[in-house]
């Protein structure tokens, strides 16, 4: 499996061509405050926005080729282009061949120079985007999840049969690969069944063993065979990969009876707001405005227009707080390093009792959004506050993991989507209602608990 | 006889860029490299640091046998191509024994072209184009007091300007009026010039020599105006010619070089060819041109991979751009594009006397056609791009020959993401 790397990602939207970063770089590099000896070199002006002129450590670089005298290499463990100044003979034929701009003559010393992610200095991490007063600049590390998780043996069969562009199978992929082989999955019906874990023709999707529940068992089944393995004196990992319906409406009960019990295993819940797989329909998860095949858009009845669901959305997550559950956390695919973070505490704490992780999961085919765009909206929904991302412990109480300090406004998110091309200013305002309240009232738990 | 799916002669840019790319689309087709050169593959252009001791042998080749033990790729070193038999998709080599290939790729480069000079064969001379030669003349620059350059290339430049740091007394003779021409203009060619005279060579332009003799020191150089010139150590850099002596006999169309089209391929099936030994499309002209440098030497090994290994990324070729970085005295001169001014272009230049800094500019219809700069640096593969892309700059061109080098980062932010 290729490798993936850190990187140093710029937000031209943030940049005001201060020059913080330049300053910076020529400083731990070259010693000098000269802006011009900068590996980073910010290019542009006020009136056309700012741009970068920096080395992409491409993955095929064309510097590398073109030079004659083995003195630029590609590290494939760290991802940089490193520049070895005891073989360089100065020839420049590597500025011919770059065609970002990203190596260059540094006229200070008659050499060429070019950015090192700063990989060998002490903490290993880039000295301009710290320098950045603006956040114009970040330094992008989940690369390392990337390359950890592909050293693991990936338990999913290898096609996987999801809508184009849903992010369920990444998530599956993933989990699998983290929890281990030694795990018993419980599948109820919804997408994750539907894309192929429970297996075609008499066999299954992955390499543990995994089972179909009912909607309204899952819990108490997985629960069940949890017990059984501990009887028996074997260590397996206990994992239910269910939606939003089969956990939120019907599965509702044997979900709180398994966490009221505090059952040792572990909940995931992939929140699609919505039963998709079964055509569209609405679920207690699914936002109020929402328009689905149950919620339609159109004349309605007895004078009262339809205009997608009138009720909000069950806050699924809170009430597994009131469990008071060994762990319970919110997620999203946009946020790997986040959700990453939270599966492994799901999995510590699911060898103590019940863990609960809830993974917002945008449905290209039933939020109508192009296929490209699901981590988009992931990130959209994220950035409005229209979901929180948090974790919760008896101990530590309720803390945000990633909060939103500056929201974007929900329309922001609403417009990213067709199944809310419809709503009328007052609906607006009352899911962006709903985001202040929700947001206000997360914030005062985890003080709460905190306190 | 031996067998592989592809057969690639060379060892060098084009050869190595070409294992690349049929290893990117074909991991596992048999791939056998073929050189005739006994040393682990290196670059040409890095000879004249060898030559003057700044590269060590050893730290330059290019890649080593784990690189080809890793790609499945069976080297052959010391092993030259004799003959092509096309008919038959076999390669004949110098030891008599035979190939055979599925695809096969020509890029064997090219070697020093000797001047038909009258008593060039009665005195010994030094030539620069393999790792061989260049230890050799590592070893005799040394020695030499009095030494002759003939040919006023970069090869030739290079060489002379080591000769003279090693401390001999250097006559660079070169037949055109002006020295590297070709790469660069009158005005960056005198700045060069300067260079050198400013540290003690002997520059003569316009001269020819017209026979050799052997001496006591070495060689005579009579030169056609009647003098002579004493040489202890005689350096020919008069340009190359490429290798294709193996098509003798064979169906593939050649002419300066070896024929190939927008996929460097042959005109006879199975048969691609790259670098310095293949006339392609040129960028400004409608007819095939030699291109003979290093950066589009990659450029076409790539094209010529993609093309053997079926690669449906292939993007055909867009046609040579000159392209030269040259680095003399601690100063340095970029040449990018054209340097020929067509009917309806406008130049513009700067030189500033006191820095040295000289700048030209060539446009057409608003596109840049070419650039040069002495001691102004600026981003040579940002310029390639503007004139591939043929990207109007009349709204910006004062500002742009003002400032090149920040001028075409801009642009490149916006037109390339
Ligand atoms: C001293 C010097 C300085 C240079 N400086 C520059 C510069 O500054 N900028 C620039 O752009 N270019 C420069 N060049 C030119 C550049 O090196 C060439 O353009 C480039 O090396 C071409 O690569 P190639 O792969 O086509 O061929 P080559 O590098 O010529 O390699 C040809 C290969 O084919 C092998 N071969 C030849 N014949 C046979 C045969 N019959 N059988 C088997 N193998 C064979 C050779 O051993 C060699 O491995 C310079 C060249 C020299 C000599």
């Amino acid at each position: 499996m290729g490798r993936s790397y850190n990187t140093i990602a710029f937000d031209a939207a943030k940049c005001d061509g201060c020059g913080d970063c330049m300053t910076a770089c020529a400083t731990v590099k070259t010693g000098s405050t000269d802006k011009s000896r900068s590996r980073i070199q910010i290019v542009g002006d006020e009136s056309d926005g700012f741009e970068l002129a920096l080395c992409r450590q491409c993955g095929d670089p064309k510097c590398v080729t073109v030079c004659p005298a083995a003195a630029l290499t590609k590290n494939f463990d760290s991802g940089v282009i490193e520049w070895n100044a005891s073989k360089c003979v100065d020839c420049l034929l590597c500025t011919v061949g770059c065609a970002y701009a990203g190596i260059a003559l540094d006229e200070g010393v008659g050499h060429v120079a070019k950015c090192d992610m700063c990989y060998a200095s002490p903490d290993g991490a880039p000295a301009c985007v710290p320098a950045c007063p603006h956040d114009a600049l970040t330094y992008i590390t989940t690369s390392r999840i990337y390359n950890e998780v592909g050293d693991w043996e990936d338990l999913f069969a290898p096609g996987l049969a999801g809508c184009q562009g849903c992010n369920t199978e990444l998530l599956m992929r993933h989990t699998l690969r983290r929890v281990g082989p030694e795990t018993v999955l419980a599948t109820p019906p919804g997408c994750v069944p539907g894309m192929g874990s429970v297996g075609f023709n008499g066999t299954t999707g992955t390499k543990v063993p995994v089972f179909h529940p009912l909607l309204t068992n899952t819990a108490a089944m997985l629960a069940g065979i949890k017990r059984q393995y501990k009887r028996v004196g074997r260590e397996v990992n206990a994992l239910a990969i269910a939606g939003d319906g089969g956990a939120s409406d019907v599965g509702f009960q044997s979900l709180s009876g398994a966490a009221e019990r505090n059952e040792q295993i572990l909940f995931m819940v992939v929140d699609n707001e919505g039963y998709m797989n079964t055509g569209m329909q609405r679920s207690s998860c699914t936002p109020y405005g929402a328009w689905t095949s149950t919620t339609p858009i159109g004349k309605g009845s007895g004078g009262m227009p339809s205009q997608g669901k009138t009720q909000d959305a069950k806050n699924l997550p809170l009430i597994m707080v009131n469990h008071r559950c060994e762990y319970v956390a919110t997620a999203s695919t946009a946020y790997m390093q986040d959700l990453y973070d939270k599966l492994d505490k799901a999995i510590q704490a699911s060898k103590r009792g019940f863990a609960y992780l809830h993974v917002y999961s945008p449905c290209t085919t039933g939020w109508r959004f192009p296929t490209d765009q699901n981590m988009e909206v992931a990130r959209k929904a994220v950035e409005t506050n229209f979901v929180m991302l948090w974790e919760y412990n008896p101990k530590d109480g309720l803390e945000f993991t990633r909060p939103v300090d500056d929201p974007l406004p929900v329309t922001e998110y609403l417009k990213a989507m067709g199944r809310f091309r419809h709503l009328s200013p007052d609906q607006i305002s009352h899911i962006q209602g709903k985001v202040v309240e929700n947001l206000a009232f997360v914030k005062q738990m985890a003080h709460r608990q905190s306190a | 006889m031996e067998q592989t799916k592809y057969l690639v002669v060379g060892s060098s840019h084009a050869a190595l860029e070409a294992v690349t790319a049929i290893r990117m689309h074909d991991a596992t087709g048999s791939l056998t490299l073929l050189t005739r050169d006994p040393h682990l593959p290196y670059s040409p252009t890095v000879l004249p640091y060898v030559v003057s001791g700044r590269s060590a042998p050893e730290g330059i080749f290019l890649r080593d046998e784990k690189f080809f033990a890793d790609n499945h790729v069976a080297l052959k070193r010391g092993t030259a191509l004799k003959a092509l038999h096309a008919d038959r998709n076999a390669a004949e080599l110098a030891d008599g024994s035979e190939i055979a290939y599925e695809k096969i790729l020509l890029a064997t480069g090219a070697s020093p072209a000797i001047p038909p000079i009258p008593g060039i064969d009665t005195v010994s001379y030094h030539v620069l184009r393999t790792l061989d030669d260049a230890t050799k003349l590592n070893a005799a620059i040394k020695q030499s007091k009095q030494a002759v350059v003939m040919g006023a290339g970069l090869v030739g430049m290079h060489a002379a300007e080591n000769l003279v740091k090693a401390g001999a007394k250097v006559t660079i003779v070169e037949m055109a009026k002006q020295l590297t021409d070709g790469y660069f203009d009158a005005v960056a060619a005198s700045l060069i010039e300067k260079a050198f005279t400013d540290n003690g060579a002997t520059i003569l332009t316009g001269s020819r020599v017209v026979k050799l003799a052997p001496s006591a020191v070495g060689a005579t150089l009579t030169l056609e105006n009647g003098t002579t010139l004493e040489a202890d150590l005689l350096l020919v850099a008069t340009g190359v010619k490429p290798n294709m002596e193996y098509l003798a006999g064979s169906p593939v169309e050649h002419d300066r070089g070896i024929l190939v089209s927008d996929t460097m391929q042959t005109s006879v099936a199975n048969v691609w060819s790259a670098g310095d030994c293949a006339q392609a499309k040129g960028f400004f002209t409608d007819g095939k041109v030699m291109n003979a440098i290093l950066p589009d030497a990659t450029e076409q090994g790539r094209i010529a991979g993609m093309a053997m290994a079926g690669d449906p990324g292939l993007k055909h070729y867009p046609g040579g751009v000159p392209l030269n970085a040259y680095h003399f005295f601690g100063r340095h001169a970029i040449s990018v594009g054209s340097s020929k001014v067509p009917d309806g272009a406008e130049v513009v230049t700067r030189f500033d006397e006191n820095s040295g800094r000289y700048l030209k500019a060539i446009f057409k219809d608003g596109c840049l056609l070419g650039i040069y700069g002495v001691n102004e640096f600026f981003d040579g593969g940002v310029m390639c791009q503007l004139i591939l892309r043929r990207v109007d700059l009349s709204a910006v061109k004062d500002r742009f020959v003002a400032n090149p080098l920040a001028v075409g980062r801009e642009l490149m932010s916006k037109l390339w993401r």
